[in-house]
């Protein structure tokens, strides 16, 4: 019987929070087209990891084992899930949109002549047998967003966004732990991969302070960076920066807020200047007050917002580290 | 070192956004369009390799006639040549379909390339996949979100960024396909000088249909993938908008700071 397959993530030895998102996702579509859900993970059968498969309980769980998966390549990766995919044959397979998955799922999705439809933020089931679901994914960096299809009749791979399925509560069920082993040869695997490494020691913890004023594309020069500066100061806040605040070397790496930089939920983050694109979003937006100044009035961080000023922040900012000045006294 | 470049035009980032008649798409009336932000990087990783171990940079693109306008754009700040695949309907393909047409064209080069590079990606659909459905079509290794590009003896040492502030160094053998990530070098500008020799440098169009009569691989558009309708997103939260000059709104937000989030 055709299933819904999802591919787990194991990261710093647990099974990430992302990959339990995606298990929820594939939950909601399995429940809409009556398919059981079975799960893979790349690691050895014997590995107690699985013994904590949370959430409503899958059909099988595949441990996908084999020594040239020990370390991470696309090469094996694609391989190895193109030949369970072969024995399992889902009609769905769904993976978490990690780097790890951005990097093979693709490449996995061609060799089935198919296109993986990545970073879903939202699945929209249908009533009645024959109505497939479909998949919403942001465009333009989440100024608008776009509904899919899979036509067809091959399997349909999808990668679900961190944060837009929220991880079922754990149910019990019996499991059957089936163990696979791709036939790989050490020839198939071209890359060779490095131990992954930390740049530098962290002597900054975004994640501690209680609120963070972040500062985006909209600061314009570096020269322009001690107004947002003097508003954290004010607040009793620690300075935080999108992307392109550290890729040009304004603020170092350890302030990045986003996918790519660090995950944070303080009380208040204030947005200044941050038009708010997918990956920055991912990394911010369980702050529990979210505050956006932005000149643009459609840009989506005030989707995410709770409080915004549409103004420019030249003038908003040394008004409101006046006004917090007047308040702490 | 030859080094192909795969490019895309896209729309400026503050373009209006208002949906087209259709639904699938924006109105691109008044749209302004820039080479996207990721294909810059790997325009420049390119050139730069070319400055330290010689040879040339190609770059390609696929998109209507104003795709022009990028591509002489790359040719001005040192590309030596240019392929556009013309096509007034990209966007009945999906990725596949569209990397097919390029690898197709990439094929057709009398040389091979010993890299194939392009941004990690769009920033219009942001599939991210182009560059890595390329190198399964053209059974070549890849990786991904690369920061930096060093030559070896026998292939290619990159760096390669991994989630929360990690990396690491992959070796590959050469060709390859490398998906570049944004921000790792300073962007060159074109020079008046660029800008002069790019008029005289040569850029081969292509047509779909000439792929398709050259490759049996390529098809017709014939996407798995479809996109159905665009929409404005809804919003997560309750935005409370506080109006007024700066002043105003800045004592308005420090009220609600200090007495609703109780956070001052």
């Amino acid at each position: 019987m055709s299933s819904v397959l999802v591919i787990l993530e194991i990261k710093d030895r647990i099974i990430s929070r992302i990959s339990w998102e995606a298990m929820a996702a594939a939950h909601t579509l399995a429940e809409s087209r009556g398919l059981p859900v079975d799960i893979a993970v790349v690691t050895s059968p014997t590995n107690p990891i699985l013994a904590k498969i949370q959430g409503k309980p899958p059909r099988t769980i595949y441990a996908v084992d084999h020594k040239l998966l020990h370390a991470y390549t696309s090469d094996g990766y694609t391989e190895a899930c193109a030949q369970l995919i072969a024995h399992v044959k889902p009609a769905y397979v769904v993976l978490p949109h990690t780097y790890q998955v951005r990097d093979f799922a693709p490449r996995l999705a061609t060799r089935l002549k198919q296109v993986l439809i990545s970073d879903v933020t939202g699945i929209e089931t249908h009533a009645g047998a024959s109505a497939a679901p479909t998949f919403i994914r942001q465009l333009l960096q989440g100024k608008l967003n776009a509904r899919y299809s899979h036509t067809g009749t091959g399997v349909c791979l999808l990668s679900v966004q961190a944060g837009a399925f929220r991880a079922d509560a754990p149910a019990g069920g019996t499991t059957t732990v089936e163990h696979f082993e791709p036939k790989l040869d050490a020839a198939q695997i071209r890359i060779q991969p490095g131990e992954p490494f930390r740049a530098s020691a962290q002597t900054v913890d975004l994640g501690s302070a209680s609120i963070l004023v972040s500062v985006g594309r909209g600061i314009k020069e570096e020269a322009n960076l001690p107004i947002v500066q003097e508003l954290a100061t004010a607040l009793g806040a620690e300075l935080a920066a999108s992307r392109p605040i550290c890729d040009a070397g304004w603020l170092p790496m350890e302030r990045q807020v986003g996918s790519s930089g660090q995950t944070v939920a303080p009380k208040v983050y204030l947005a200044v200047g941050i038009s708010g694109a997918i990956q920055h979003l991912v990394g911010m937006k369980g702050s529990q007050c979210i505050v956006a100044i932005n000149k643009d009035e459609n840009a989506p961080i005030f989707e995410v917002a709770d409080y915004g000023i549409v103004g420019d922040l030249f003038e908003v900012v040394p008004a409101l580290t006046a006004a917090v000045r007047k308040v702490k006294g | 070192m030859k080094i192909i470049v795969a490019i895309k035009q896209v729309p400026e980032r503050d373009a209006r956004i208002r949906i087209d008649s259709a639904g699938k798409w924006i109105d691109l009336q008044d749209v302004e369009f820039n080479l996207n932000e990721s294909d810059a990087y790997a325009l420049e990783e390119a050139l730069q390799l070319k400055e330290a171990h010689g040879g040339e940079v190609v770059v390609i693109s696929a998109g209507p006639e104003r795709v022009g306008k990028t591509i002489r754009e790359a040719l001005a700040k040192g590309a030596d040549r240019g392929i556009h695949i013309e096509s007034d309907d990209l966007a009945s393909y999906d990725a596949l379909g569209v990397a097919r047409l390029l690898a197709a064209a990439i094929e057709e080069e009398p040389e091979d390339a010993d890299l194939i590079l392009t941004g990690l990606q769009s920033d219009d659909l942001g599939l991210g996949q182009t560059g890595v459905i390329m190198a399964e079509i053209l059974g070549l290794p890849h990786a991904t979100l690369i920061l930096k590009i060093e030559k070896t003896d026998n292939g290619i040492k990159v760096l390669r960024e991994l989630e929360d502030g990690w990396f690491q160094h992959l070796e590959l053998p050469t060709p390859a396909v490398l998906t570049i990530q944004s921000g790792n070098s300073k962007l060159r500008y074109a020079t008046l000088m660029g800008i002069k020799k790019a008029k005289t440098k040569e850029v081969r169009r292509v047509t779909v249909a000439d792929l398709i009569h050259n490759d049996p691989e390529v098809k017709p558009a014939d996407p798995v993938v479809i996109l159905d309708q665009v929409m404005l997103p809804s919003k997560q939260r309750t935005t409370q908008m506080l109006g007024g000059t700066p002043a105003e709104a800045a004592a308005a937000l420090v009220e609600k700071l200090q007495f609703e989030v109780r956070a001052l």
